[in-house]
C-alpha cells in the first residue's frame, strides 16, 4: 500500500529524482558557475603539490616580502612572498585543503549530533524533548563566534579545537529543523504504517522518517559549510584558529596583518581566497535550495 | 494574549539557569591561571601563589563559588575584574553603549538600504537591477569581515584619507558628563563640528558590521516579497486594476515585513559576533573587543559576567521580537 | 604631500583652537588601556606610562634617558658604612595635585613615604587590599618583604629605611615604578568614605601632570601641573589616545591625529622614516630575548651540544625576518648599554657544518627536540613563532628536528618552569632598574634555578658565586669586573643561546620636541615640547 519508504524506491526512480533536481539547478546560472568554481577550488586543494613549485613552508630566505610577479633564483613567486619568503600561492594552494577540510568536518560534526539530538527529541517528545531543545537555546543565546573563541580558549588554540567549537555551535541549527521535520512526519501515514508493521523506533527515526527530512537539512548544511570556513579562518584572525606556521587562510591574514601598509599582497590575496570560496559555496547552496523547494519552484 | 507572554517569559527561567552554569562552567575548565598571568616574566614563589589564590577564592570547592556567583548575579554583582579591580557590571555598562551605538548604526544602515532594494529586487524580479543588487548581496554575505575591514581602512583612511583612521570622535571634543553614546553626547553638548566628527568615525566600522545582515536582509526581504506577491490577493488586487505602487505598499510590504522583522531581530546575536570583530579591528571601546580581551587575559569574572550579560541580551532581544510577531500574526499565539 | 601637510597643518590648527587660546596639547597614541591608575600593583609598562610617570614621583628618580639615579622626593640621602641603613632627606613644600572631591591641606612629608611603602609590605595596613584581588607583585617580585627590615620616620622630612642584608641595587629599586609616593591624607580621606578603590580611579601624586580624566579603552587625560617642583611642563595638555593596533596608530600618526607613538610595526619603519612629517627616533632597548635549553636533561647537559645548537641557528635572520631589521644579535645576557657589558666576548658564529661536526663528536644522533615558542608579543620579542618556524628550519639543516610547541601564555610561563620540561624554550626580559643584578640573578642564579625563573635551570658554582659577590659591595669598579667575569662564564657554558636585543622606536611628528626616549622602555612627557 502506501508503505513506500525512501529505501524501497527503485535505481530508476532515483535516476530521475536527480535529473529533476539537475534541471532545476542548471536553471540558476550563478550555481553552475560556483560549481564550476568549487570545482576548481577542490582540484587545486587535491594537487596542490603538483601545482607550485614551491612548499608551503619553504623560506627563500633572500626573498622576504616579495611582490606578486617577482622572479627569484628560485622560480617566480606569483602572488609574492611573506615575511619569511614563503611562496604565497603555494601556502594558498595548500590552504585551500585545510579550508575545506574545515568546512567537511564541521558540518559533519554538526550534522551527525544535530540529527541524532533532533530525531530523539521530536521522535520521543517529553521531557527528552524538553531537556534537549533547552540545552539548544541556552548554546544558540550565545553569539556564535563569542562562544566558539571561549570553547577555543577552553580547548587551546588549533585547527581542530576550533573545528570542534564551530561544529558545537552550530549543531542546534540541525537539531532543530530535524525536529520540526520530524514533528511534522511523525503522524503521516506512511509512519504509522511502518509502526503498525513492527519497525522500533531506531528503524523508524533514521529509516523511515530522517530520509524525508533531507532537503532542509542539505541547504542548511551549506550553508554551514561556508559559515564553518568564514568562522575558522575569524578564530585564525583573532589568533585562536590554526596555528602558524599552518597555511590556513585565516591565520595568514592575521599573520600578515602587521604588513598592512608594507605589503598588501600578503593582506589581500588570502582574504580573496576566503572571499571566492564562500561566494562559490554560498551561490551553490542557492542553487540547491531552488532545486529542492518546492514551493519556489513552480513560482 | 497575556497567558502567551507569561509563558514566553516564564520559559526563560530554565534557560537563564543554564546560561549561568554555561557562563560559570566555562570560566572555570579555562586553562591558564589568572594568577600566573598577573606576575608575568617575572614569576612569583609558590607560597605567595597559593596565597593570591586564596585572597580571589579559587581554592575553594567549585559549587561553593557557583553558588557564590549566582547569589552575587541575583544582587546585580558579577564580581571585580581581575584586571582593574573594578566590578564586571560597572565595566560592561562603560563600554555598552559603544557597542549600542555601532549596532543600532549599522542595523539602521542594513534595513533603510536592504530593505527598499530587497522590494526593488522582487518587483523587478529578473531585471540588472535585481541581478546585480543580488549578486552584491551575496558577496556581501560571503564577506570575511576582518578582512573587508583591514581593505575599507586602506583605502579610506589610508590612501583617500576622507575617514578618520579609530576612535569614537575627535580628541579635541570632551563631554565630561557624557551618557556614552557619542551621536547623542555630541549633538547635546552644541559644539560645532562634534556631530560631524562622531558620524564620520562611526561610518567605516558601522559598514563593515552592516555589511552581513544589509545581505540577509536584502536576500530575505526579496524572497518575501516575491512569496506575498505570488499570494491570491495581491493577484486579485492586481486583477482588480489597483495601480501597482498600491498593491505593493499597502498588500504585499506589510505581509512581506512580518519574516522580515523576524530576520532582523535574528540579527543581533550576529551583530554581536560580528562585533567582536569590528571593535577588534577598528579599536572601538566596545564588548567585543573587551570580551577578546578578557578571554586573552583569563580575567576570569569578565569572561563569565560578560558571557552572561550578552547572553541575557540576545535572549531579551528575540523575546521581544517573539512578542512582536505574536501581535503582528495572532495565528502563531494559538499554535 | 602638500594636501598632506596642509592637513596636518589644519588638524594642528583645530587641536590648538580647542585647547583654548595657545594651549599645547600633545596627543599620545598609546598602546593599550591602563589596568589602574595606582602603579603598584601593576607590572606592565602601559600602567606605568599611564600613572607612574606622568601623575607620581619616587624618592630617587632615573635621569631622563639613563639609568643613573638622581634625587626625586629626597633631595638627598645617605647609606651607611655597613649598606645597610639608607637615610632619605626629602625635599620640602612638594605639593600633591586637586582632583574633584580632594584639595591637599599639607604638603608632601615623611607619612606619605611610610605609608606608600607599609600598604605593601604590611598586611594590617587599610590598603594592602583595598580591592578584591589588589595584590603589590612588583614589591614583592623584587624581594622587598626580605630586603627590607623597617621603614622609620625620623622626623616630618626624614626617613630611614633599614634592611636585612647589603644590597647594591636598592636603591635604582627605589626609582622603580611600585616605589611611587601617593598621598596618604588622600588614601586616608577615601578611606573615611569607604571608597578605597577610587586611589585606582583618581590619581593624586606629586608628578609633573594632573590625571583629569579616562573613557576606558579609548581616551586618558591629564593637564600640566602647575606646581610641578621641576618647574611646569612646557605642553598644558596630555592626551593619550588608546589604540591597539600599531597600523593604525601610524596611520594616526601620519594623519596628525597624535604626535607621537610607542611600538610602530617593524615592517612600516621605512615608511615612516621616509615621511617628511615625522621623524623616528630609536634606542637601543634594555632587554633581552633568549633560547633557554634545559641543561639537566640529556644531551642539553653537555656545553658541547648548545653550543653546536647555537652555532647552527642564524641569529641575523631572525633579525631580519622577524625584528625585520629593529634589533641586534645578542651575545651576552645583558644588553649593551648596560654597564659591565662584556664588549671582548666573540659570539659562536653561525656555522653549520662546524655544529654538524661537533654534534657529531659529542655522539649527537637523530636527536629530536621541542622549541616552546610563546603565543604573545613582547617588547624583546615580536614573534615568537617566527622565530621558531626559522630556527626549525635551520635545526633542520643540521640534522635535528625541531618540534615547535606553544600553550596559552600563563601556561607557557608556568610549564616552562618544570624542571623536566622537554625542550628549550624562548622567552626574554627588560630590565627594571638598569642593574646587571637584575639580568644575572634573576635569571641565571642557582636560586632562580631552583623557582624555575632560571628557565635553563643552569646552575654554576662559579657563576653564581661572583654575581652574589657583586651584589654585596657598593663599589662600582669591583662590581663591574665581578660581572664580566660572570659573562665569560655564562659563555663558555652557554646555558642559553642570546638571540637578540631589540631596538625601540619612537616615530613622532617633526614638530615635537625635547622627547627623551628612556633605556627602561618607559614613555615620559614632561620636557617635550610642541614647536609652530
Amino acid at each position: 500500500m502506501s508503505e513506500v519508504t525512501e529505501t524501497d524506491i527503485p535505481a530508476g526512480t532515483r535516476r530521475a529524482q536527480f535529473a529533476e533536481f539537475w534541471f532545476y539547478y542548471k536553471e540558476n546560472r550563478g550555481a553552475v558557475i560556483a560549481l564550476v568554481v568549487f570545482a576548481l577550488i577542490l582540484l587545486a586543494a587535491i594537487f596542490a603539490p603538483l601545482l607550485s613549485s614551491h612548499g608551503p613552508d619553504t623560506q627563500f630566505r633572500d626573498a622576504l616580502l616579495a611582490p606578486p610577479l617577482s622572479a627569484g633564483a628560485d622560480g617566480h613567486f606569483w602572488l609574492g612572498t611573506d615575511a619569511v619568503g614563503r611562496d604565497i600561492l603555494a601556502r594558498l594552494l595548500f590552504g585551500a585543503r585545510y579550508s575545506l577540510f574545515v568546512g567537511v568536518v564541521v558540518v559533519l560534526l554538526a550534522l551527525s549530533v544535530g540529527v541524532i539530538l533532533g530525531l530523539f527529541a521530536g521522535w520521543f517528545g517529553g521531557w527528552v524533548d524538553t531537556v534537549i531543545m533547552r540545552v539548544m537555546d541556552i548554546i544558540l543565546a550565545f553569539p556564535s563566534l563569542l562562544l566558539a573563541l571561549v570553547f577555543v580558549a577552553v580547548l587551546g588554540p588549533g585547527l581542530v579545537n576550533a573545528m570542534i567549537a564551530i561544529a558545537i555551535v552550530y549543531q542546534p541549527h540541525f537539531a532543530r529543523l530535524t525536529r520540526a521535520a520530524v514533528l511534522s512526519e511523525k503522524n503521516r501515514d506512511y509512519v504509522m504504517a511502518a509502526q503498525v508493521a513492527g519497525a522500533g523506533n531506531m528503524r523508524l527515526m533514521f529509516r523511515t522518517v530522517l530520509p524525508n527530512c533531507l532537503a532542509p537539512l542539505i541547504v542548511q548544511a551549506t550553508l554551514s559549510f561556508s559559515n564553518a570556513i568564514l568562522d575558522v579562518a575569524a578564530l585564525g584572525f583573532l589568533g585562536m584558529g590554526a596555528q602558524p606556521p599552518t597555511p590556513e587562510w585565516g591565520t595568514m591574514l592575521s599573520e600578515a596583518r602587521e604588513f598592512i601598509l608594507r605589503a598588501w599582497w600578503v593582506v589581500t590575496f588570502p582574504g580573496l581566497a576566503i572571499l571566492i570560496t564562500v561566494l562559490a559555496i554560498n551561490l551553490m547552496g542557492d542553487g540547491l535550495r531552488d532545486a529542492l523547494d518546492p514551493k519556489l519552484k513552480r513560482s | 494574549m497575556i497567558r502567551f507572554f507569561l509563558g514566553k517569559i516564564l520559559w526563560l527561567i530554565p534557560t537563564l539557569i543554564g546560561i549561568t552554569i554555561v557562563a560559570f562552567g566555562f570560566v572555570r575548565v579555562l586553562p591558564g591561571d589568572p594568577v600566573l598571568l598577573m606576575a608575568g616574566e617575572r614569576g612569583l614563589t609558590p607560597e605567595r601563589h597559593a596565597e593570591l589564590t586564596h585572597q580571589l577564592g579559587f581554592d575553594r570547592p567549585i559549587w561553593v563559588q557557583y553558588s557564590d556567583f549566582l547569589w552575587k548575579v541575583l544582587h546585580g554583582d558579577l564580581g571585580d575584574s581581575l584586571v582593574t579591580h573594578k566590578p564586571v557590571l560597572h565595566e560592561f555598562l562603560t563600554l555598552f553603549p559603544a557597542t549600542v551605538e555601532l549596532g543600532l548604526f549599522a542595523m539602521v544602515l542594513a534595513v533603510v538600504i536592504g530593505v527598499p532594494v530587497g522590494v526593488l529586487a522582487a518587483i523587478k524580479r529578473g531585471s540588472w537591477f535585481d541581478q546585480i543588487s543580488m549578486g552584491t548581496a551575496l558577496v556581501g554575505y560571503s564577506m570575511p569581515i576582518f578582512w573587508w575591514g583591514l581593505l575599507l581602512i586602506i583605502l579610506f583612511s589610508g590612501i583617500l584619507k576622507w575617514t578618520p583612521v579609530s576612535g569614537r570622535i575627535s580628541l579635541i571634543y570632551y563631554f565630561p558628563n557624557g551618557t556614552g553614546f557619542m551621536l547623542w553626547d555630541a549633538l547635546m553638548s552644541g559644539q560645532k563640528g562634534a556631530l560631524t566628527s562622531a558620524l564620520s568615525h562611526l561610518i567605516l566600522p558601522s559598514i563593515v558590521l552592516a555589511t552581513i545582515p544589509l545581505a540577509v536582509i536584502a536576500r530575505q526581504t526579496r524572497s518575501a516579497m516575491l512569496e506575498v506577491l505570488g499570494e491570491d490577493y495581491v493577484r486579485t488586487a492586481r486583477a482588480k486594476g489597483m495601480p501597482p505602487r498600491r498593491v505593493v505598499g499597502v498588500h504585499a510590504l506589510r505581509n512581506a515585513m512580518i519574516p522580515v522583522i523576524t530576520t532582523i531581530g535574528l540579527q543581533v546575536g550576529m551583530l554581536m559576533a560580528g562585533a567582536i570583530l569590528t571593535e577588534t579591528i577598528f579599536s572601538w571601546p566596545g564588548i567585543g573587543k573587551w570580551m577578546v580581551d578578557s578571554i586573552s587575559r583569563r580575567d576570569y569574572p569578565s569572561v563569565q559576567g560578560g558571557l552572561l550579560m550578552i547572553a541575557v541580551i540576545v535572549m531579551v532581544v528575540n523575546l521581544i521580537v517573539d512578542l512582536l510577531y505574536g501581535l503582528i500574526n495572532p495565528r502563531i499565539r494559538h499554535r | 604631500m602638500t594636501i598632506r601637510s596642509m592637513l596636518l597643518a589644519g588638524a594642528a590648527a583645530v587641536l590648538m583652537t580647542a585647547g583654548g587660546a595657545g594651549a599645547k596639547t600633545l596627543v599620545y597614541c598609546s598602546e593599550a588601556s591602563p589596568e589602574g591608575f595606582d602603579p603598584a600593583p601593576y607590572t606592565s609598562g602601559t600602567t606605568f606610562d599611564a600613572s607612574s610617570h606622568p601623575v607620581y614621583d619616587q624618592l630617587v628618580e632615573f635621569k631622563p634617558g639613563t639609568t643613573e639615579i638622581e634625587p626625586g622626593l629626597a633631595e638627598s640621602w645617605d647609606v651607611s658604612e655597613d649598606g645597610l641603613s639608607y637615610t632619605f632627606h626629602l625635599r620640602k613644600g612638594v605639593k600633591f595635585h586637586s582632583v574633584d572631591g580632594f584639595t591637599p591641606t599639607r604638603d608632601f612629608n615623611a607619612d606619605d613615604v611610610v605609608f606608600s611603602f607599609d600598604r605593601q609590605g604590611n598586611k594590617d595596613n587599610p590598603y594592602y587590599e583595598y580591592a578584591p584581588g589588589v595584590s603589590y607583585e612588583y614589591y614583592a617580585g623584587m624581594d622587598m618583604p626580605t630586603i627590607i627590615k623597617s621603614i622609620d620616620k625620623i622626623d616630618d622630612y626624614t626617613v630611614k629605611f633599614t634592611l636585612s642584608e647589603p644590597n647594591a641595587p636598592f636603591l635604582a629599586d627605589m626609582a622603580m615604578d611600585f616605589a611611587s609616593i601617593i598621598s596618604k591624607e588622600y588614601a586616608d580621606k577615601l578611606a573615611a568614605e569607604d571608597r578605597k578603590a577610587d586611589i585606582n580611579n583618581v590619581p593624586v601624586g606629586t608628578g609633573p601632570f594632573e590625571f583629569v580624566a579616562y573613557q576606558k579603552d579609548a581616551v586618558i587625560r591629564y593637564k600640566a601641573n602647575p606646581d610641578y617642583f621641576k618647574g611646569k611642563a612646557p605642553i598644558d595638555d596630555l592626551i593619550f589616545a588608546i589604540t591597539p593596533d600599531p597600523a593604525v596608530r601610524m596611520q594616526k600618526l601620519q594623519a596628525g591625529e597624535c604626535q607621537i607613538m610607542p611600538y610602530p610595526a617593524p615592517a612600516d619603519l621605512d615608511a615612516l622614516k621616509s615621511d617628511p612629517n615625522i621623524k623616528v627616533d630609536e634606542q637601543p632597548g634594555l632587554n633581552v630575548a633568549y633560547l633557554a635549553y634545559n641543561t639537566t636533561q640529556k644531551p642539553f647537559d653537555d656545553p658541547k651540544v648548545r653550543k653546536a645548537l647555537n652555532m647552527s641557528i642564524n641569529k641575523q635572520a631572525i633579525i631580519d625576518a622577524v625584528f625585520q631589521g629593529a634589533g641586534q644579535v645578542a651575545k651576552n645576557p645583558i644588553p649593551p648599554t648596560m654597564w659591565s657589558y662584556n664588549n671582548a666576548i666573540q659570539d659562536d658564529a653561525y656555522d653549520p657544518e662546524a655544529a654538524k661536526k661537533m654534534l657529531d663528536e659529542a655522539g649527537v644522533k637523530d636527536l629530536e627536540m621541542n622549541i616552546w615558542a610563546m603565543p604573545v608579543q613582547r617588547p624583546y620579542m615580536p614573534n615568537a613563532r617566527r622565530t621558531a618556524e626559522l630556527m626549525q628550519s635551520d635545526l633542520a639543516k643540521v640534522g635535528v628536528k625541531a618540534n615547535i610547541v606553544s600553550y596559552e601564555w600563563g601556561e607557557y610561563l608556568s610549564k616552562s618552569k618544570d624542571p623536566n620540561r622537554d625542550g628549550a624554550v624562548i622567552l626574554g626580559w627588560t630590565g627594571d632598574n638598569g642593574d646587571p643584578d637584575n639580568f644575572l640573578a634573576v635569571l641565571l642564579g642557582c636560586s632562580a634555578a631552583e623557582s624555575g625563573a632560571n628557565r635553563a635551570f643552569w646552575c654554576n658554582k662559579d657563576f653564581d658565586d661572583l654575581i652574589t659577590k657583586a651584589r654585596q659591595t657598593n663599589d662600582m669598579a669591583e662590581r663591574t669586573k665581578l660581572y664580566e667575569q660572570a659573562q665569560v662564564v655564562f659563555k663558555e657554558q652557554a646555558p642559553w643561546d642570546t638571540i637578540a636585543h631589540s631596538t625601540v622606536f619612537m616615530p613622532m611628528s617633526n614638530k615635537v620636541t625635547g622627547y627623551v626616549m628612556s633605556p627602561l622602555g618607559g614613555h615620559d612627557f614632561y620636557g617635550v615640547d610642541i614647536s609652530e
